[in-house]
């Protein structure tokens, strides 16, 4: 296939007119592949492109010296030819002929694609609206996990501040990778079906709710490349992007380290008594993180969509039916069971705020180790 | 026989007037008329909200509409143009010609040809006032998917029951389609003699009633899994999301051919027509269509080579996907052929048929790259896709459509459409069109999602070149509404043969306008 390429200069020109920057805004090709399987997939769209452009030329070369030389105008008069048995088992035998030889390399770079035996390092991805959250099950790292959001700050989508470089392609939490190294990723999803896709890597792969699929990848150059999912999701589908970064072995075990400290030093004491102003202190970050793309800052949601918050009968009555609607979510809607995703303190926390923001006035602070009992 | 045909001629003269004329008629052309204008006021809906889309996306960030209310766009945007703008189009078109180009009297099923026509307005009504019930409408997608489809409100349940009406409307259509080709051709007029349109719409019809009900199963799955506690796309019940999918696109896969296969069918008449020589390779044409219809059953999980089907299973859908383009390219061929030492004019429709030639081929080839399932994987759910799609619908199926209207309008008015406007609605349309769709492709290999309302700033000049094409393309249709409008009010009278090349019954033995009763006795043809 190298050689292939090679041959078509038409590679020679993409290369360059992509490098010439066709500038950041510009993009008109495949992102510079970050995996042997992207590079194929890219070789093998090439390859496509040259035999479709040989037929083309070749089809439309006759239909055009048709309509330039066949025309009434200049006096051709119509012959009554209606059938040529030869010529009609002819265009039907090369296409088939071209097709098989479009297919043995297709089918090869599949196989190389579909291959994610042999991997160094596990990491699940899952699919929620409107984030993904990641957990390393197996290989260097295991035990790491953490959400990933969404860091385009809501007034550059709104216009009213100047747009970054990376808008809307960036996260709070990249999910972080060793070079060189065989990364299977197990895609499933909590509510509707998402894509996990990085272009750079050719690897797209549906996350399906209730289901694991899998793809992997071996990035071969550092960096920093950036996906969105795929498959519409929602509200939020376009808000909900993919930041893979890909560091050399020390980095990453140093980030693994690092990784695994802040774990440590995050897990709040779930036994600790806390103080009202203080958990709906925490309560409104967990709540600007989670819950306010649906139910609104000023809690009084989406009407008909997304139910207001704010002098909600469920927030302000008794506390023990609100932790069940957070900890399990509501079937059939869009409110997810948070118990899987948030801690007993985020969770006492961002309850505690919604019972005593807006007009709610309850008073109450919920405590994590009320939360701990409901799990049970 | 001629007992039910005597009936049917007492009772010409006393049709009812004004708007019961329209609401009670059982006549062919009446109905054709309905649903072409029916569909022509979809296709201005539908295209009112493709503009909403683009100026959404003319630039990066949130400026016209809320990412609910485009998710709702692109969804409506999708169904109607489907099933409200170009399905019903082709149904207009097969109930003016079929009858008059085999020469029978009307359809076969009169009274159900009213009924099929008249159930598409309240299906249009239900689909369109979903968009302002509490929750707003549904922005699932054209494709519905499961289990997003669960979590929407009172909407969803209203487009859902809008889909079965259409399914029904369509299948009662088909069913009238099938029995009128077969049972009411004139003597002489053997299978192998019908007008290419015909037997288009003979495999169409047949498609239809095969896959409607697959759709109608796969949205009322989604309406017990929403209301009556079933699990079909739940894993939580023992379902799985997936299987939605599989049966959408066991419906989808042909739908697409039952839009493009009419559009063959206009076309084998118009390039004929103006190439003044008959259809190249009759035969393969019926053939290579039959082979179309039956390969477009095997191969619907092209549509879902990222949901994680087994290597082999994308293998098997990989090469049957290829294997459309040997009968696919056997019908340009054959267009091709039929041009080749022709003595061509290029009046309007041809102009429409060649730009369709021309563009669905290109539509064609992107639908080969898709095809590598590696590729595809790529491309899968990118602007790749949209720009693939509207090759094949706008440039393929509607292009048709506008080269039908175009072509059969002296026949259906008794008057000459203006052919310069005729000629720059074609030019603008293509113009417009290529500079909307064809960047889109570009779009898709740099990694553009589709279905986002707002994007990253390395998007933003394709996009903006893409949105300045759309809304050309939007306003060149509103020329075409006026050059129907006047041609029918104040056109100049078309002669008895405007187009010398034509050679079917409605042509050969009609007077122009065709009367409101044709062929009360059948031809002979020889």
């Amino acid at each position: 296939m190298s050689k292939a390429s090679r041959f078509f200069t038409l590679t020679g020109i993409a290369a360059a007119l992509h490098s010439a920057g066709a500038a950041a805004a510009m993009e008109w090709n495949f992102q510079t592949p970050a995996t042997k399987n992207a590079a194929e997939v890219s070789e093998l769209h090439l390859v496509m492109m040259v035999i479709i452009l040989v037929i083309f030329v070749a089809v439309f070369g006759v239909m055009f010296y048709s309509i330039f030389a066949h025309r009434k105008s200049v006096g051709h008069k119509a012959e009554q030819f209606h059938e040529n048995t030869t010529v009609e088992i002819l265009w039907t035998v090369i296409p088939f002929i071209i097709l098989i030889v479009m297919a043995v390399p297709a089918t090869k770079v599949l196989l190389a694609v579909r291959d994610t035996s042999g991997s160094d390092i596990t990491i699940k991805a899952t699919g929620y609206q409107w984030k993904w959250g990641y957990d390393y099950l197996r290989g260097e790292g295991e035990g790491i996990s953490f959400m990933s959001m969404l860091s385009t700050p809501r007034d550059q989508i709104e216009n009213k501040a100047p747009k970054d470089e990376h808008y809307l392609l960036e996260v709070d939490n990249p999910l972080v990778v060793p070079v060189g190294k065989k990364v299977r990723v197990l895609t499933t999803a909590t509510d509707v079906i998402h894509s996990w896709f990085v272009p750079a890597f050719a690897v797209k792969q549906d996350a399906i709710p209730g289901f694991v699929r899998e793809t992997a990848f071996r990035a071969d150059r550092e960096g920093t490349f950036r996906g969105q999912c795929a498959e519409l999701c929602g509200k939020d589908h376009g808000f909900m992007p993919i930041v893979v970064q890909v560091v050399s072995q020390e980095k990453y075990s140093a980030w693994v380290a690092e990784q695994k400290k802040k774990m440590a030093a995050a897990a709040d004491d779930p036994n600790k008594k806390w103080e009202l102003a203080d958990l709906v202190a925490r309560g409104e970050k967990v709540f600007q993180a989670n819950c306010v793309a649906c139910h609104q800052a000023n809690g009084k949601g989406v009407p008909g969509t997304f139910p207001a918050l704010d002098g909600s009968k469920v927030v302000n009555g008794p506390k023990a039916a609100q932790i069940a609607v957070e900890l399990n979510g509501r079937p059939g809607t869009a409110m997810q069971a948070f118990g899987k995703q948030l801690s007993d303190t985020e969770i006492a926390a961002v309850i505690t705020y919604t019972r005593n923001s807006w007009g709610n006035k309850t008073g109450e602070a919920i405590q994590p180790s009320e939360i701990a009992a409901a799990r049970k | 026989m001629s007992a039910v045909l005597d009936q049917h001629g007492h009772a010409h003269e006393h049709h009812p007037s004004g708007i019961m004329r329209w609401v009670t008629t059982t006549n062919h052309k009446d109905i054709g008329t309905m649903y072409l204008w029916f569909s022509f006021a979809m296709f201005l809906v539908g295209g009112f909200m493709a503009m909403v889309i683009r100026a959404e996306l003319f630039q990066p960030g949130l400026q016209v509409v809320q990412p609910q209310v485009f998710n709702e766009m692109t969804t409506y945007h999708g169904l109607i143009m489907v099933f409200g703008a170009i399905m019903p189009a082709f149904v207009g078109f097969a109930n003016w010609q079929i009858p008059m180009m085999i020469g029978a009297p009307d359809m076969a099923f009169p009274r159900m040809n009213n009924w099929s026509f008249w159930l598409l307005p309240p299906a249009a009504l239900l689909l369109v006032t979903s968009l302002f019930v509490p929750g707003g409408g549904a922005g699932v997608g054209w494709t519905m998917y499961a289990p997003l489809t669960v979590q929407q409100g009172p909407s969803m349940d209203m487009m859902i029951f809008a889909v079965h009406l259409l399914g029904m409307s369509s299948i009662m259509g088909s069913i009238n389609i099938i029995t009128t080709l077969l049972n009411m051709r004139a003597p002489g007029m053997t299978m192998m003699k019908m007008p290419m349109f015909c037997w288009t719409w003979l495999i169409t019809a047949y498609l239809l009633i095969a896959v409607m009900p697959v759709l109608a199963g796969a949205v009322t799955m989604t309406l017990t899994d929403r209301h009556f506690g079933t699990s079909f796309f739940s894993a939580a019940g023992g379902g799985d999301p997936v299987l939605y999918q599989h049966i959408f696109w066991f419906f989808g896969h042909p739908e697409v051919y039952i839009i493009a296969i009419p559009a063959f069918g206009v076309i084998s008449q118009v390039i004929p027509t103006f190439s003044r020589k008959p259809l190249f390779g009759y035969a393969s044409m019926v053939y290579a269509t039959a082979s179309i219809a039956i390969l477009s059953f095997i191969v619907w999980a092209h549509h879902m080579y990222t949901v994680g089907l087994p290597t082999a299973g994308q293998l098997y859908f990989m090469y049957a996907t290829m294997l459309i383009a040997v009968p696919t390219g056997v019908k340009v061929f054959n267009w091709v052929a039929t041009m080749w030492k022709g003595s061509l004019t290029f009046e309007t429709p041809m102009l429409f048929a060649i730009g369709f030639l021309f563009l669905f081929t290109l539509g064609g080839f992107s639908g080969l790259v898709l095809a590598l399932t590696a590729v595809d994987v790529q491309m899968q759910d990118t602007y790749y896709v949209v720009a693939h799609f509207h090759y094949v619908m706008v440039a393929g199926a509607l292009f048709a459509a506008f080269a039908g209207i175009y072509y059969w309008l002296p026949k259906w008015t008794g008057r000459m459409y203006n052919e310069t406007l005729g000629k720059w609605h074609f030019w603008l349309s293509i113009i417009f069109f290529n500079l909307t769709f064809f960047v889109q492709h570009f779009l898709g290999i740099a990694g553009m999602p589709r279905r986002i309302p707002d994007y990253a700033p390395q998007f933003a000049e394709f996009n903006k070149i893409s949105s300045i094409g759309a809304f050309g393309f939007g306003l060149s249709q509103l020329l075409l509404l006026y050059i129907v409008v006047s041609t029918i009010r104040s056109g100049k009278k078309a002669p008895e043969r405007p187009w010398e090349g034509a050679d079917t019954l409605e042509w050969t033995h009609l007077p122009t306008p065709a009367p409101y009763h044709s062929f009360e006795k059948p031809p002979v043809v020889k």
